[in-house]
């Protein structure tokens, strides 16, 4: 289960955030914008190899002692819960793209991928 | 060999697999070398069980002498120590000794291997030429061979296989070897194939064991090792990782399982408490230490993590594979922290940081020790988590050792310090000559503050330089806000707080102070806090030298809305126009604002306000997000281009072609206004901050913003007219000013000053044409005084005219509107003017009152069709004309108003509507004649018609009329007539002309009002009898007989002034003549004109003037024939100078080239021809072109339709078929 989930638009802003121990949210927020970085690193060496372009899962992006962040992937098809529900956010009239994502349908999606908060 | 056997052959990378060596050594000695050499030669497909995909191998052996003990006992599962084939040396070529000795030997080594049960053996029998020669008692050498396949190899003769001639270079030996090495090869794989396939079998037996109680993990481990090893051996590196990662796959789940509240036994031992964290060893191929370690059962978890991932690291190595061993290290080492922790190891704080960073740095060495520089540059991004990490923990060890508090380790911490040291216990013998080791740098780095500093580079802050670390802060704060990460922003802003309170930078920490204190991510308390700091500034004495601090308006609060009222925004000078500014305070407490200000910007420039002040309803909403997810917006936005070509619209090839930036208003926006309010540290502001106190403002003072929506009211200031646009807001706390600079959107409002200004018009609801005329109407003054205030005594003047009258009436009174009750007015009339005194009225209000007015129908009658016939004497302020639509008579009665505000008279035009409209006609019935006049209703009300009378203007005895009208009143609808009839008896001949006139008494009919007085209307009209003067004598004409004709030319008009040019008048003899051509012209051949059938008559330029000819015309028929055509023509005499136009314009010469020549056409004495316009021409110029052009000829011109009226168009006259003579009257007007 995921302890943070992030949504950030391509010019790193984050569109949607939400963690689950929200007394260390700074923390979280902190590692995925270092994440962000190995994003970077992994879509430009993508660009170079020519190889698998389609490929969207990006892997293990940042390691930590305590959560492993990963870009688009996993073994559950938890991302792809999380892509079908983005898409469908994309696919609001009502949406501006780059705003950052309110929708409630949304959120539920996220809270369901989440740990329950104990 | 026998050295091999001495030593523990395993623990070396040269490990071969085990082949022993019976027989003959010294033969083996002799071939050792070529074969060792030979047989990793050529690869060998190893086909292999499970599916696994067939491999190419080079074999390898370690030829060691057979002994028994070499051969495993029963239940011994090693595998590396394990002899995989066994071969029987001989060159035995004699039957005798065969028998004698060799055979039996043989037989001894076959029985020890079936005692072990060991199928994997070879005899090679070696044939060399030279002992043949020797023995010359030789058996063909097959019988040896034949002899040894019979004995041992039952059915199985591969297994003896023969050399021939090994050290000898012949075709034969290579054969010979060739063969011998492939039997070999194959043998061998077939051993491995057999042998470990056993092994696995019996391993995978015991991984089935793994849930027994006495199942042992390190147990197992070994066995498994053991394969690992093998693979190895045989250079499998690929086989042997794919053993470690199934060890530390199944390790990894056991410690999970734990997690799970699955414990296993065995997991007990790498319980214990973790007391020596050394890190990782990476530079032995075995570490033999642990494996001991683990083989006994003794293994902590970190030893058995450590061991595994060494062993994995050689063959990554191997493999090539660096980059894998870095991702992998960084797992472990997580893993590890991550696995002591769900065990519930009890580890010394500082232990694992110690650990993790030794292990890292180990890592690192040992990938920096097989890759060159440029390799290590290229894959950086697979150390950086190791470094990252290892900085991590150093970070941490910092600050458990108190080597990066301020004032150094406590004895607290050095105690800590001397614990973890011991802990690492001593260096390792492989890295203690080295200067740089892991191990070395950790306890310097651990031993004292300075060389902890060295290794690391302690955050600026802490350490006291806090200039620096503004720097540093500042940057990444850009980048948060820039990116929108607001958690981080509130962070990063609250450290740079910090650094600015230490730097005593004041503006700048306000600043911050303000964004922190204004910072949703805060809790209360601390927002309350930067609050405070900022009151609390803000409410110290100003030094001498202090000035006010200006803040950033956006930190402190948002501007929500701004109501205007009244909403249009457009007031007039001195009126009220209030703003309702809508704040949100963001600050977490009450702030008391001295003053709250917003700077105007006053032009005098008027008009532009208008729909910029909102909506309509007079609100401005201002754009709203927070500070921080605005920050997508701030991004600059994407560019978005098109491509634009160029093609010739002739043969479409590209003129030119050029990418078009669609959204350049969004690009080329300035940015550095919007950056500035966010960023804290821009704290001197843009100059515009320095308040003008000079300037107009809105103005609050001692506002109390409580946090949240707060409502402000402002009076703006209408003093100047002109437009006024807010510009800037600035809310003082104390010494501190919080400034908005910009304003957007833009709000202005409008201040005007007005004229006054006086409407009339008819009160509506009468009817469509409002005013009609005959009978009194209602109509309705309005004065909007504008700035003009009506004082006392003030009055209209209104010039009476006879025409329309004002009426005086009770019921006039004035009203102010927006204020209460009706004031009266006094209207007195002098003979000239009427006066309306005017109730006192303040500026911009509008004053409203009624009079009544009547205007008088006038009484001749009014032709439709021409204006000249009225009578311009009686009607001069009155011009009557025919409605287009309805044929209604309209006058526009013109009142002449002075004002008291204007030393001009306002004339102010009325138009009234004739209600009716009268037509006459004579009727006859045999000798009788009747008057018959039809009054037609054209207004839109229902009229009372009562006492129509007509009587004669001048009467005479001679004609009496008779009234046939029997109804004294009569309702006549809208749009309906009504007929009068008259019956005319005269005694005597009739006269000539009888002047009647018509009169009619009506009155409207309403509903509401009492009846009124009835109202007089008059219609006047002339009845001529006809001219028609029959000739002298005879009665009628007669066909055949000439009869006289007699042509009347009458002028009816007078020559404007401006049309005295067209009528050609020539001064010639002094007298004002025009000349006109007239021809009697008969198309039905109805006529015959006899004589002279065309001239020209002078026709003096004066009103009725006449001129009679006389001519004779023949009717060709009997009956009614219609009167002959009479053309006119104006007559241009060729005397006056023929000529164009000088210089005035072209195209009029055109018009006269093409009437000359349409001239010349028409032969003719009386034909002449000439140009108009000629009487501009003067001078000598046009002689010159006289005799340029040749004869001036007299010219003709038609006139314009409508300018002659032909009398008897349409007149018939009455032939008989006799000659007769008959006179004709032709009018020519």
């Amino acid at each position: 289960m995921a302890v943070c989930i992030a949504v950030i638009a391509k010019e790193n802003y984050p569109l949607y955030i939400r963690s689950v121990p929200t007394q260390n949210e700074l923390k979280f927020h902190y590692t995925v914008h270092t994440s962000l970085d190995v994003v970077e690193e992994k879509i430009s060496a993508v660009g170079k190899a020519m190889a698998d372009q389609r490929e969207l899962y990006l892997g293990l992006l940042y390691p930590t002692e305590d959560y492993k962040v990963y870009g688009y992937v996993t073994n559950s098809k938890m991302f792809r819960k999380l892509h079908n529900s983005f898409t469908d956010v994309m696919c609001n009239p009502f949406y501006n793209p780059g705003d950052t994502i309110q929708s409630k349908a949304f959120d539920g999606m996220v809270s369901v991928m989440m740990v329950q908060a104990s | 060999m026998e050295a091999h056997e001495e030593k523990p052959i395993i623990y070396t990378m040269e490990n071969k697999p085990i082949v022993t060596c019976a027989g003959d050594q010294s033969l083996f000695t002799s071939l050792y070398t070529s074969l060792a050499q030979q047989l990793p030669k050529e690869p060998m497909e190893w086909r292999r069980s499970y599916g696994r995909a067939p491999k190419m191998i080079h074999l390898e052996a370690n030829f060691v002498q057979f002994k028994e003990e070499l051969l495993p006992k029963d239940g011994n599962k090693a595998l590396l120590t394990f002899p995989f084939l066994h071969i029987y040396w001989t060159d035995c070529c004699d039957t005798e000794v065969y028998k004698a000795s060799v055979k039996e030997d043989m037989q001894r080594w076959q029985n020890i291997l079936r005692l072990h049960s060991s199928v994997d053996w070879l005899i090679v029998v070696v044939e060399s030429d030279a002992k043949k020669k020797n023995k010359t008692n030789i058996l063909p050498r097959t019988s040896i061979v034949d002899k040894i396949r019979n004995d041992f190899c039952n059915k199985q003769s591969d297994r003896c296989v023969v050399l021939s001639d090994p050290l000898k270079e012949s075709s034969r030996s290579q054969e010979s070897w060739s063969s011998f090495l492939t039997k070999l090869r194959t043998l061998l794989l077939m051993s491995f194939t057999k042998n470990l396939g056993r092994f696995e079998d019996d391993m995978r037996t015991l991984r089935e064991k793994r849930t027994e109680p006495g199942w042992s993990f390190c147990d197992y481990f070994m066995v498994q090792e053991e394969l690992a090893f093998v693979f190895e051996m045989l250079q499998q590196f690929e086989d042997a990782l794919v053993q470690y990662d199934e060890l530390d796959a199944l390790f990894t789940q056991y410690v999970l399982n734990f997690g799970a509240g699955d414990g296993a036994n065995w997991l007990g031992s790498f319980c214990a408490p973790v007391r020596s964290w050394n890190g990782l060893l990476l530079r032995r191929p075995i570490d033999m230490e642990k494996r001991e370690l683990i083989q006994r059962g003794e293994a902590s978890l970190l030893d058995l993590r450590s061991y595994l991932f060494s062993r994995q690291c050689t063959l990554l190595i191997f493999l090539q594979r660096p980059w894998e061993v870095t991702l992998r290290a960084l797992e472990l080492l997580h893993n590890c922290v991550q696995e002591l922790r769900l065990l519930e190891v009890s580890v010394v704080p500082g232990a694992l940081d110690c650990w993790v960073f030794l292990s890292c740095l180990e890592v690192l060495h040992r990938i920096e020790g097989c890759c060159d520089r440029s390799q290590l540059e290229a894959n950086c991004s697979h150390t950086v988590g190791l470094w990252t990490y290892a900085t991590e923990k150093l970070k941490s060890l910092g600050y458990l050792c108190g080597l990066v508090a301020e004032n150094g380790p406590t004895s607290e911490d050095l105690n800590r310090t001397v614990d973890l040291l011991a802990g690492l216990g001593t260096e390792r013998p492989e890295t203690g000559i080295t200067m740089q080791s892991p191990y070395k740098k950790l306890k310097e780095a651990l031993s004292s503050v300075e060389a902890f500093e060295k290794h690391y580079l302690v955050s600026a802050l802490r350490k006291g330089d806090p200039e620096r670390a503004e720097g540093f802060l500042e940057e990444s704060l850009r980048l948060y806000v820039a990116e929108g990460w607001s958690l981080q922003v509130t962070h990063t802003r609250k450290q740079m707080a910090e650094c600015q309170k230490l730097l005593r930078q004041t503006d700048d920490y306000l600043q911050t102070s303000a964004l922190l204190a204004g910072d949703a991510n805060l809790n209360q308390e601390e927002r309350t806090h930067f609050c405070q700091e900022i009151l609390s500034f803000a409410s110290q004495p100003p030094g001498p030298s202090d000035q006010t601090v200006a803040l950033s308006m956006a930190a402190f609060a948002q501007l929500r809305q701004l109501q205007f009222s009244p909403p249009g925004a457009v007031v007039h000078v001195g009126a009220a126009l209030q703003l309702e500014l809508r704040v949100r305070c963001l600050m977490p407490v009450a702030v008391h604002v001295g003053q709250l200000a917003a700077t105007l910007h006053f032009s005098l420039e008027q008009g532009g306000a208008r729909g910029r002040a909102g909506q309509g309803d007079g609100v401005v909403l201002f754009p709203q997000g927070s500070p921080l997810s605005g920050a997508g917006c701030s991004l600059t936005p994407a560019l978005e281009l098109y491509e634009m070509q160029d093609r010739s619209p002739s043969d479409s090839s590209l003129n030119s072609a050029g990418v078009v930036c669609k959204n350049v208003h969004l690009l080329l926006r300035r940015h550095d206004s919007n950056a500035s309010l966010d960023t804290p540290t821009a704290g001197v502001l843009p100059a515009a901050v320095a308040v003008d106190d000079g300037a107009q403002m809105l103005r609050a003072r001692d506002v109390t913003l409580q946090p949240g929506d707060n409502s402000i009211l402002f009076t703006a200031p209408v003093r100047n007219p002109g437009s006024y646009t807010l510009r800037q807001l600035c809310g003082s706390v104390g010494r501190v000013q919080f400034v908005q600079s910009h304003i957007y959107p833009v709000v202005q409002y409008e201040v005007y000053s007005q004229e006054p200004q006086l409407t009339i018009e008819p009160l509506s609801g009468l009817s469509v044409y409002n005013l009609l005329a005959g009978i009194p109407q209602r109509v309705k003054f309005t004065i909007a005084t504008g700035h003009y205030s009506i004082k006392k005594g003030d009055a209209l003047q209104l010039s009476n005219t006879d025409s329309m009258p004002i009426l005086h009436s009770s019921r006039c009174s004035a009203t102010i509107l927006s204020s209460t009750g009706g004031q009266a007015l006094s209207i007195q009339s002098s003979e000239k003017v009427t006066s309306i005194s005017l109730p006192p009225t303040p500026p911009y209000h509008t004053l409203e009152f009624q009079l009544e007015v009547l205007c008088h129908i006038p009484p001749a009658p009014l032709k439709l069709d021409s204006e000249r016939l009225t009578n311009g004497e009686v009607r001069h302020r009155s011009k009557s004309r025919s409605h287009a639509d309805s044929a209604m008579i309209h006058i526009d009665q013109k009142v002449s108003i002075d004002c008291p505000w204007s030393i001009y008279s306002t004339l102010i035009s009325l138009t009234f509507y004739v209600p009716f409209k009268a037509k006459h006609t004579l009727l006859s019935a045999g000798r009788r004649k009747y008057i018959q006049v039809c009054l037609q209703n054209v207004s839109d009300s229902n009229f009372h018609l009562a006492d129509p009378v007509l009587v004669e203007r001048q009467p005479t005895t001679t004609v009496e009329l008779l009234s046939l009208n029997a109804k004294r009143q009569q309702l006549v609808c809208s749009q309906q007539s009504l007929f009068c009839l008259w019956e005319m008896r005269w005694a005597k001949d009739l006269p000539p002309c009888l002047q009647c006139e018509f009169s009619a008494s009506f009155v409207p009919i309403s509903a509401l009002d009492p009846p009124a007085a009835f109202k007089t209307y008059r219609y006047e009209f002339q009845l001529d009898r006809a001219e028609i003067c029959p000739a002298s004598g005879d009665k009628h004409c007669r066909t055949g007989t000439l009869c006289g004709l007699e042509v009347s030319i009458t002028r009816q008009a007078e020559p404007s002034e401006t049309e005295g040019e067209e009528e050609e008048s020539t001064e010639i003899e002094g007298l004002k003549t025009t000349k006109l051509m007239y021809e009697v012209v008969d198309n039905s051949s109805n006529w015959a004109v006899c004589g002279k059938s065309s001239g020209v008559v002078s026709m003096p330029v004066a009103p009725s003037a006449t001129h009679r000819v006389q001519m004779e015309v023949m009717p060709l028929f009997a009956g009614h024939l219609p009167f002959p055509n009479i053309k006119v023509f104006k007559y241009l005499p060729h005397s006056a100078a023929q000529v164009i136009q000088p210089d005035t314009d072209s195209c009029l010469e055109n018009d006269n080239l093409s009437l000359l020549d349409k001239g010349l056409d028409d032969q003719g004495d009386t034909a002449s021809i000439r140009s108009r316009g000629s009487v501009h021409s003067v001078g000598s110029g046009e002689q010159q072109r006289e005799q340029q052009r040749g004869l001036p000829m007299p010219r003709l011109e038609p006139f314009s339709p409508g300018q002659v009226f032909n009398w008897t168009q349409g007149r018939q006259v009455l032939v008989l078929p006799a000659t007769d003579d008959h006179v004709m009257e032709v009018n020519v007007t």
